[in-house]
């Protein structure tokens, strides 16, 4: 078979075929294939690393816009929240990210290409010039890979953004008025009050919220393969698919079972880890809170 | 010292000016014989080996790109990729938004293919990938049809009952019937035009390039040597 040289990790995997029980497994298990399979499990935890803070950064902003007393902002705030919330999670994966990608290229080949005179839109064809593709045809397929992971976290970030700033908005509005007011009649200025006391109390309330979001975030992933990112499912999907001996060493019947079995411990141990994680910050957070947890965390201190 | 730097810059920057452009072929890694992901984690295939044989011929640096099938058409519009080498059928639906190559296979057969003797082709629920020039056959035919994102999910649907028989391009399904599982049942369907290279219509310049490279394999009798080594079944030029 025209099968590419291969450098197997263990020297006795060289002939697959003389292979029996765990040696199998373990030539099985450590294919090119599978090494890709593997890092795509970095590939998740990194995405949920980043886009995690930037989704809250976006939320926090949209919830302080929310506030705002400038009309304008307020509206802007409140249109980016109902907007981004109401269109499926899909179709946005689908359209915004060409339309961003698209928008980039044509912002750059409006800089880089003035003289060009065809148009942009030709039937359905997007064109720009050589020079304004991003990434440039010529990059290493990683580039093209690491620009679609970077659309990928922004286009996260904005969607679970939008949820994250009305969980926040109805944190705020949580907070006792009671506790402004005495800020305010201590001297302090609005945005002493706000940051000083109004913030560091939201949190509480605001937590149940996000932390559902973080779960939701956790199964949105498989999204990635929509850019042209290979995620765990897809590599699930085909690793477990069935080989038929002429196009691999390692021919097997149908094993997506297995497979999807092995994402459902994975994403079952992180959900754990989440929660666990979760529970101590509630904990830490409700500390000293006018909230039933801050009492009963009082109480339990009062009687150690 | 710095103007060595700066001049050994210049140099590769010139170099890499000189080198042949790059051209991102996009596929399915999903159809094999014509393309599938290898126990490397790579393209591989009749495809893989006619693109970059055809790569070659064109003088082209070539990268491949692994797309799902149902989005295929509209990330090549958008210039994620500059070719479709996917096992893509040359048929009037898909001529209104890009254009082939001529095409690098005969028109081949379509075959259906069951557990077990006797199914209603007619009658019956009839599994295929979805928008496939085998899917819109199916509709014509008056079967139920059952439609799958790729092709591994159709020969499922037949394993496990969902569907009576599956209709697919014969040269995928014949290492599946080789398997033992399955069988071809009725009579072949001649579908298609062949199988071609997709491009923008907006990129003519490119498709001539293919184009003339794959003359130059028909003429020399290579492209026939290829189908003969990968699509057994399937007829020659």
């Amino acid at each position: 078979m025209l099968l590419a040289d291969r450098c197997p990790i263990f020297s006795y995997c060289a002939d697959p075929d003389t292979l029996e029980g765990l040696t199998w497994l373990s030539c099985y298990m450590t294919t090119g294939k599978h090494l890709a399979f593997y890092t795509s499990f970095g590939t998740v935890l990194l995405l949920l690393a980043i886009t995690a803070p930037l989704a809250l950064s976006f939320g926090f902003f949209a919830a302080m816009g929310s506030r705002a007393h400038l009309p304008p902002v307020r509206w802007l705030a409140n249109l980016y929240m109902a907007v981004v919330r109401g269109v499926p999670d899909i179709a946005f994966f689908l359209f915004f990210v060409i339309a961003l990608d698209q928008g980039f290229e044509w912002m750059r080949h409006q800089v880089l290409c003035p003289d060009w005179d065809q148009p942009i839109r030709q039937g359905n064809d997007f064109i720009v010039c050589q020079a304004a593709k991003l990434p440039q045809n010529s990059a290493p397929e990683l580039v093209h890979q690491i620009y679609g992971f970077g659309l990928a976290v922004l286009t996260f970030a904005i969607v679970f953004g939008a949820f994250a700033g009305n969980v926040l908005a109805g944190a705020f509005k949580a907070v006792p008025h009671g506790q402004i007011e005495t800020a305010e009649a201590y001297g302090m200025t609005h945005r002493q009050a706000f940051w000083r006391i109004m913030v560091p109390q939201m949190w509480t309330y605001a937590l149940p919220g996000l932390s559902n979001l973080w779960m939701v975030l956790i199964k949105a992933t498989p999204l990635l393969f929509l850019l042209g990112v290979e995620d765990v499912v897809y590599w699930a999907k085909e690793l477990g698919g069935t080989k038929t001996a002429r196009f691999t060493d390692y021919p097997h019947g149908d094993w997506r079972m297995w497979y999807f079995a092995g994402l459902l411990i994975f994403y079952l141990l992180f959900t754990k880890l989440s929660e666990v994680v979760l529970s101590r910050i509630t904990r830490r957070l409700s500390h000293g809170q006018a909230t039933a947890a801050g009492e009963a965390l009082r109480k339990a201190g009062a009687g150690a | 010292m710095n103007k060595l730097i700066l001049s050994a810059a210049a140099l590769a920057l010139m170099a890499g000016a000189a080198t042949a452009e790059t051209v991102r072929l996009g596929t399915e890694g999903a159809y094999p014989p014509y393309n599938y992901i290898d126990d490397d984690g790579e393209v591989a295939g009749f495809e893989r080996v006619l693109g970059d044989e055809l790569c070659k011929r064109a003088e082209l640096t070539c990268e491949w790109v692994t797309n799902d099938w149902d989005s295929i058409i509209p990330n090549l519009l958008s210039g994620n990729y500059d070719t479709i080498i996917a096992g893509m059928s040359i048929t009037d639906e898909r001529k209104e938004k890009v254009d082939f190559s001529q095409n690098y296979t005969p028109p081949s057969a379509s075959a259906y293919a069951a557990l077990s003797e006797g199914v209603d082709l007619e009658g019956g629920v009839i599994a295929a990938q979805a928008s496939t020039i085998q899917s819109a056959h199916v509709v014509e035919t008056g079967a139920t049809l059952l439609e799958f994102p790729n092709f591994e999910d159709t020969i499922a649907a037949v394993t496990s009952g969902e569907a009576d028989a599956v209709l697919a391009d014969k040269d995928t399904l014949v290492p599946v019937v080789a398997e033992g599982e399955m069988m071809f049942v009725g009579d072949d369907v001649p579908l298609g035009g062949g199988i071609g290279m997709a491009f923008r219509k907006s990129d003519p310049e490119l498709r001539g390039k293919f184009d003339a490279a794959i003359q130059s394999m028909k003429d020399d009798g290579s492209l026939n040597a290829l189908i003969k080594e990968w699509l057994e079944d399937s007829p020659t030029f």
